[in-house]
């Protein structure tokens, strides 16, 4: 995983549909490829074709609930990335910051 | 459109290189759960029927009005390393208190090449608030950043032995 991971993250929010769906999802979670298909101007094949790529990212996760297949965004991959660049950089940038007003205080 | 059913089911997912043994240590003995995330203190009889609580960690225990218990429940199915499913009552706040108990289901499975894949379930009908927090949704008050917090932290503490949850 590791590296690979990040990859498919990426390569999946790479796209707009992707992250249209994405945001679908956010409005409301637990839906069909149905009720996915009915917001886009696409085929059914095209969305399943993206719903695909996203859970294989494992940004969206499904679940069965007697005979329907509900599709849920899964935040942990982006939670991650965040934690593990966004967290690093943002602490340098106010340890920086921090270091400058130390010595141009103590100059 | 169709129906507007509000789900309330939330479902999260993280892929850890470890096994699955390892995952339900994690999630079950508390000299791990007190190293990841909210770092509560697992208080678990681990069997159908066993109490299933959770006791606020040495950094939660600092601030006023934590109570004893923070989150109590019951274990509903217990197979390890496999499945953990219990009800589950976060007792932070009275409010939070007052939405009752909830559902939580860890599913774990060994997907090969030394990669475990583990889902969490969390059925919260009737919820709205407990909602609320386990999706992240008072992170910026410092209420943590709910299940997808947590998990990545767990991942990052099973595969490289640090946290990276703020603290």
């Amino acid at each position: 995983m590791g590296v690979t991971d990040d990859d498919r993250v990426f390569k999946a929010l790479a796209d707009p549909t992707r992250r249209l769906l994405l945001d679908r999802l956010f409005v409301r979670d637990g839906r069909t490829l149905t009720e996915l298909e009915s917001e886009l101007e696409m085929t059914r094949f095209g969305v399943m074709k993206h719903l695909k790529l996203l859970e294989a990212a494992n940004l969206v996760v499904t679940r069965r609930s007697g005979r329907e297949k509900l599709h849920y965004l899964n935040p942990v991959p982006i939670r991650q990335i965040h934690d593990r660049w966004i967290d690093k950089y943002t602490e340098h940038r106010v340890s920086a910051l921090l270091d400058l007003k130390d010595e141009l205080e103590n100059a | 459109m169709s129906t507007m059913t509000a789900e309330t089911t939330q479902v999260y997912r993280v892929y850890i290189r470890t096994s699955p043994e390892a995952v339900w240590d994690a999630i079950t003995k508390p000299e791990w759960t007190e190293r990841y995330g909210y770092q509560g203190v697992a208080d678990f009889d681990l069997q159908v029927g066993g109490k299933a609580n959770m006791r606020p960690g040495a950094g939660m225990r600092e601030f006023p009005h934590v109570p004893d218990t923070i989150i109590d429940g019951e274990f509903l199915e217990v197979d390890p390393p496999r499945r953990l499913k219990q009800t589950w009552r976060m007792l932070m706040d009275a409010d939070l208190a007052a939405e009752g108990f909830t559902t939580l289901t860890y599913e774990i499975e060994s997907v090969g090449e030394g990669v475990t894949k583990l889902t969490v379930t969390h059925e919260l009908e009737n919820a709205p608030r407990n909602a609320h927090v386990v999706a992240g949704g008072i992170e910026a008050e410092g209420g943590g950043g709910g299940w997808a917090w947590v998990l990545s932290d767990l991942k990052s503490v099973l595969e490289t032995g640090s946290h990276m949850a703020a603290g």
